[in-house]
């Protein structure tokens, strides 16, 4: 069995045995559920919302709390088992750094993975059997893009958590940090950037501006899941500076890649010349 | 062929110097003990050997390898870390058999080692509920996966009770056997002068003496002590000894106590033998611990 399977393997037994998989999925249920239920409360009815508003809600959701999740899950990877001892051990073993990260990672993103696709398949499920005008037909891309893109979300932000559980010293510094993520994609970036649109109103060119979106993974996760709705516009917001045509699902889904990819190397590259 | 060989190698902590110019070589089948006090350099020697240090200074050489291409040989190294702990949530067996995946070592191991360090009934239970001893075990079972053909022990005593630590040794003599070269420190000197071919003294990550037990008593010569009882009314005996130039201790008219360099030991013994008022003699040649305080003193006394 190759180096970078067994440590997958035992993060996923890990996420296992502390209920950590099962408590999540329980949440993603739950939310879905209630958000699909009440989602029109607002506007004074209950009862199932059209698939278009639904979706749009499960995204602003998903970017609050997946972000959150997967910081929460890896942010201790390296870091927790340098303060334990055993990333000591392990590097004597024959296994190269570069396989123990990965290793992590994999492991961390099949646990968020399975958490994912399981309550939020099992959420569709239910609003298909409750709801009376979601046909499957329009239900099942629309869930399946957004459970997939959810998962890769879940991954940009395991592959920060793991570049900072490598640069910082202290458990609890690594977790300090994360939240520092955390509200910065998730807050503040897209407040800084209205900021930018008003001050300058709307001088940023409208051609360079959509691209600055790109800069944020919770903005790609947003914009692949709404510009399949026409109606959604409305509650874009500030999405809807981006037309579909200037970022192509393909654009959004190789940004969000280069997003996992990027963190995770530098981290490859920090973990290679740390001293432990 | 030496197994490891460090020459003039130094390591710094920025300005603190935690080795300096230590040269250490070991064959195939030697056990070699680093001795030291706290902060000597022990864990800094270990730490170079196995890769996850680099030497400031000197070469150091692993199964003829530096020690940071470890992959050449990190499937035949075994590391007790000094203070070992395990993933809490896991059960005994499974943090085992997570490393022995990790060594690839054979599945069929795990079991054989868990009943080796005596962890076969707590085997199924988390390491959370572990006593510290059954950790030590744990740590110890982990570095013997495999086959290792050098075994790095970091205090690995601490912590066991004695017949553990005397199966702990039993063990380590087996190994030597198979040709297996071993470096242990320790803090708890009596009991392993038997099982180690060589000592090494480090004092402020400089080497003060190294050699086996018998080298060492030769270059300390350090007096063995005997002690004699019997009954005897007048000073005679006292008396006696001091004409054969014998330093005694203490005295008194049921025990007397004296110190004699090695060389004359025999003789001495022979002229108490032949007494009629001697009941018995107990002799104490220097050991181990006599031997560490003398070398860690004296170089105290010596100018840096
Ligand atoms: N990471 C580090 N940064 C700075 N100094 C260090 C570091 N690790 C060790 N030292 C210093 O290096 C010296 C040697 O430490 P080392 O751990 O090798 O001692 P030791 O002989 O193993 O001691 P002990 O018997 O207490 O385990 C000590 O003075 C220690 O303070
Ligand atoms: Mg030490």
């Amino acid at each position: 069995m190759s180096a970078i399977l067994i440590v997958a393997l035992k993060e996923l037994q890990d996420a296992l045995r502390n209920r950590w998989i099962i408590s999540i999925t329980v949440i993603f249920v739950l939310f879905a559920m209630g958000l699909a239920y009440f989602g029109t409360a607002a506007s004074g009815q209950t009862g199932f919302s059209p698939l278009s508003t639904m979706m749009v809600s499960l995204a602003s959701l998903a970017i609050f709390i997946i972000p959150l999740i997967a910081l929460l899950l890896a942010y201790d990877s390296i870091i927790g088992e340098e303060e334990l001892g055993t990333l000591l051990l392990l590097l004597t073993y024959p296994l190269g750094r570069w396989q123990l990260l990965i290793g992590k990672f994999s492991g961390q993103v099949i646990s968020l993975g399975i958490a994912t696709l399981l309550g939020f398949s099992l959420a569709g499920v239910l609003i298909l059997g409750l709801a009376e005008d979601i046909t499957a037909s329009e239900l099942i891309p629309a869930f399946a893009l957004f459970i997939f893109s959810a998962i890769a979300l879940g991954a940009v932000f395991i592959a920060i958590a793991l570049l900072i559980s490598c640069f910082v010293n202290e458990k609890s510094k690594a977790a300090g940090f994360s939240l520092f993520v955390w509200f910065l994609f998730v807050l503040i970036f897209d407040l800084a950037l209205l900021g930018l649109l008003v001050a300058t109103e709307g001088g940023v060119g409208a051609h360079f501006f959509p691209y600055l979106l790109l800069c944020n993974p919770t903005d790609i996760f947003r914009l692949l899941n709404i510009s399949g709705f026409e109606a959604s516009q409305v509650q874009a917001g500030l999405l809807s500076v981006a037309s579909p045509e200037l970022l192509s699902t393909k654009i959004l889904v190789s940004s969000l890649l280069l997003w996992i990819i990027t963190p995770l190397s530098i981290a490859i590259w920090l973990f290679e010349r740390k001293n432990v | 062929m030496s197994i490891v060989s460090l020459s003039q190698v130094s390591k710094y902590y920025s300005k603190l110097i935690a080795l300096d110019k230590l040269d250490l070589d070991i064959t195939a089948g030697e056990i070699l003990a680093l001795l030291g006090h706290n902060g000597a350099g022990k864990t800094t020697t270990m730490k170079l050997i196995l890769g996850l240090l680099r030497a400031s200074n000197g070469s150091v050489k692993v199964f003829g390898q530096s020690p940071q291409n470890n992959h050449y040989f990190s499937q035949q190294l075994g590391y007790l870390p000094e203070n070992v702990h395990f993933y809490e949530n896991l059960t005994g067996k499974e943090v085992l058999r997570y490393f022995a995946r990790l060594k690839q070592a054979k599945k069929q191991q795990v079991q054989a080692l868990l009943e080796q360090v005596g962890l076969e009934d707590a085997a199924n239970r988390r390491v959370k509920t572990y006593s510290k001893g059954m950790r030590q075990r744990l740590g110890l079972a982990q570095a013997l996966l495999g086959k290792p053909r050098l075994l790095l022990l970091d205090e690995p005593t601490v912590g066991l009770d004695p017949l553990a630590t005397k199966d702990l040794y039993m063990t380590l003599d087996s190994l030597r056997k198979e040709g297996v070269s071993i470096i242990l420190c320790s803090h708890i000197l009596p009991g392993i002068e038997r099982h180690i071919d060589r000592a090494v003294i480090l004092e402020h990550g400089q080497l003060v003496a190294t050699g086996s037990l018998e080298a060492l008593r030769q270059q300390a010569c350090l007096p063995s002590s005997i002690r004699v009882q019997g009954n005897w009314h007048s000073n005679e005996l006292q008396e006696a000894l001091r004409k054969q130039a014998v330093t005694v201790t203490a005295c008194n008219d049921e025990e007397i106590e004296l110190q004699i360099l090695s060389e004359r030991k025999l003789e001495i013994l022979r002229y108490l033998l032949n007494r009629t008022d001697i009941h018995n003699i107990e002799t104490h040649d220097p050991m181990l611990e006599e031997l560490y305080v003398y070398f860690t003193r004296r170089s105290m006394c010596l100018p840096s």
